[in-house]
This record gives C-alpha cells, sequence and structure tokens, in this order.
C-alpha cells in the first residue's frame, strides 16, 4: 500500500512556498506544473485580439491633443508579448530556470541594440537631420 | 525493493512528462532546456534585425518608402491569423496532454493553415511591394525590411513543416501522450515567431 503512495502522489510545488524545490526537485519528487484551462485559453486570445483591434485603430485614430500614440503602441505590444510568453507559452508557470534563460538572451538584446541606437543617434536626431 | 523501483520511475517523469528521459539534476528535459536557450539567442538575432530596420529606414536616398507601400488592413489580418494560430497551437498540446488525439490532429492542421495563410499573404505583399518598385536592391528601407521579415518568414516556413511532420506522426500512430513535450517544443517555436511578429508589427508596421 505505501508503494502505490509513493507513485501516485504528484504534490504541487508552487514558488511560494518552496522555491528551492522547484529548481532542484529531490529524486523521486514530482513537479507538477498547472497550465491555464482551455476556457482561459480562449479568454486569453479574445484579450490579446482586441488589444491588437486597438492597435490598428490606434494607427489611424490619433488620440485628439497629445502625441502619445506610439507610446501606446509599445506599451501595448510588450502587453500582447508578455501575456504570450507567460501563458500560451508557460512560463509562468514553468521552472524559474527556463525563465532565466530566455530572459537573459531578450534582455541581453535590448540592451545590446539600444545602446546601438542610441549610440548612431537614431532617437536623437529628426530623419531628415541625418546625413 | 519495489518502492525504490516506483520512485525512479516516479524520478523519471519529472524530466519526461511521461516518456523515455534522463533523470537530470534540474528535474528538467535537456530537450526544454535547449530550446528555452535557443529562444533566447534568437532574441539577439531578430533584435539584430529589427535595429538595422530601423537605423535604415528613414536613410533611403530614394523611394518607395515605408508610408508608400505599407498595407496596414492586410497586415492586420495576417497578423491575426498568427495571433490565432499561437490559440490553436496551445489548444493542441491541451489536447495531447488529455490524450484526445483526434482533437490533437484537428488543431495541428488548424494551426499549420493558419501558419500557411499567414506565409501567403506575405508573398502577396512582396509580390506587390515589388511591383511598386520596392526590391531587395531597391533602397536601404527595402534591404532591411525583406532581410527582417524574410527571415521571420523562413522561421514561420519551418514551424508549418514542423507541424505538418508532427500530423502526419500522429497519423501513423507514432504521436502519443507520452510524446507530449515534442508538441510542447513545437509551440514554444512556434508562439516565439508569433512574440517576433507581435514586435514586427508595431514596430515597423504601426509606430511611423
Amino acid at each position: 500500500m505505501a508503494t502505490q503512495d509513493v507513485t501516485r502522489t504528484k504534490p504541487k510545488i508552487t514558488r511560494t512556498n518552496a522555491p528551492k524545490k522547484e529548481e532542484h526537485p529531490a529524486e523521486g519528487e514530482v513537479v507538477h506544473v498547472e497550465h491555464p484551462s482551455e476556457g482561459q485559453y480562449w479568454k486569453i486570445f479574445f484579450i490579446l485580439f482586441a488589444v491588437t483591434a486597438v492597435e490598428v485603430l490606434l494607427y489611424y485614430v490619433p488620440v485628439p491633443g497629445v502625441n502619445l500614440n506610439n507610446a501606446a503602441l509599445g506599451i501595448l505590444a510588450i502587453f500582447k508579448f508578455v501575456v504570450v510568453v507567460g501563458y500560451f507559452m508557460h512560463l509562468k508557470f514553468d521552472n524559474r530556470i527556463l525563465r532565466r534563460l530566455f530572459v537573459t538572451g531578450l534582455v541581453l538584446a535590448i540592451f545590446c541594440y539600444l545602446v546601438f541606437l542610441l549610440t548612431m543617434g537614431v532617437f536623437i536626431d529628426p530623419p531628415n537631420a541625418r546625413p | 525493493m519495489v518502492a525504490t523501483t516506483d520512485r525512479a520511475e516516479a524520478s523519471h517523469d519529472v524530466v519526461s512528462g511521461g516518456h523515455d528521459a534522463h533523470v537530470t539534476n534540474t528535474g528538467l528535459s535537456n530537450e526544454k532546456v535547449a530550446m528555452w536557450a535557443f529562444l533566447g539567442s534568437e532574441c539577439l538575432l531578430f533584435g539584430a534585425l529589427i535595429s538595422t530596420y530601423l537605423l535604415y529606414k528613414n536613410r533611403s536616398v530614394s523611394g518607395p518608402t515605408p508610408q508608400d507601400v505599407f498595407d496596414i488592413p492586410f497586415t492586420s489580418a495576417s497578423s491575426f491569423m498568427l495571433l490565432m494560430s499561437s490559440l490553436t497551437m496551445v489548444l493542441a498540446l491541451s489536447a495531447i496532454q488529455k490524450g484526445d488525439i483526434r482533437q490533437l490532429r484537428i488543431w495541428l492542421l488548424a494551426t499549420a493553415t493558419l501558419g500557411g495563410l499567414f506565409i501567403t499573404g506575405q508573398v502577396y505583399e512582396f509580390t506587390s511591394f515589388y511591383r511598386e518598385g520596392l526590391s531587395l536592391s531597391t533602397n536601404l528601407f527595402g534591404s532591411s525590411f525583406f532581410v527582417m521579415t524574410g527571415f521571420h518568414g523562413v522561421h514561420v516556413t519551418l514551424g508549418v513543416l514542423m507541424l505538418l511532420s508532427l500530423y502526419t506522426l500522429s497519423l501513423r500512430g507514432k504521436l502519443g501522450p507520452e510524446k507530449a513535450e515534442v508538441v510542447e517544443l513545437t509551440g514554444l517555436y512556434w508562439h516565439f515567431v508569433d512574440i517576433v511578429w507581435i514586435v514586427i508589427f508595431t514596430v515597423i508596421y504601426l509606430i511611423p
């Protein structure tokens, strides 16, 4: 009977109660990761669809009085990016080692190319002032 | 003795999700770690391509310019298809995890079809740009645009081929619930091409 308990028990490990175990589970310990349900996937999709529609709307209809369209478009794109990575790619629920691997590449890319673009004056000079 | 054997089997499940794999120190499958490391490195590749585009897009001495050729409604429809394909991909993964092979086939085929439609749209877009006088060698905008979106298109095409391979494997009965991680890894790649397009669509097409 005790043998059956060992094989069937799959304890849930979350970041809040056992962060160490998530990274280095003991031998024989099963890491069970909860993913969103199919209904939640549909909800996430409709949110992403709505955000995309708002983006296209912002392209055609500038917000009156303020010139924040580009900033708003950037924020919405970051939101969509984070939602897809977090929920569809399950990075929100997966092991933090995987998160670190991806985030390292992402942060390195953003830092590296931001420095490159700033050095080349892309965000500083108006386009017609550049050679 | 029996308990030890069962513990070893349970340990197997840690990294493989049920199928044959090694027990690793991290409790993660090597394939999944490798895929995430690969996707992290892909951020650097697409970062380079997008940065190059941003650097060159306003430095062309002759037209056509982005404003002359971009068709936002058409590209929005393409973006919608790729976004929809991310949903169908994740539903395919959910299906195989439940052991529902019929649903898996439906969603895999839907994902591949949506990816194929996206590629068809991109070919149409490239053709129409060419007819309007924009080619790879016309100006700096053309060169950086075609290289960047072309690389993305190649990634999508490879993803479609991977999806069709999975579909074929499922038809031959070689893709059961014990191989759920294969679908998961293909899904990770597929979602990555989607998030790259999310960035390209906003930065290249929508932000002037």
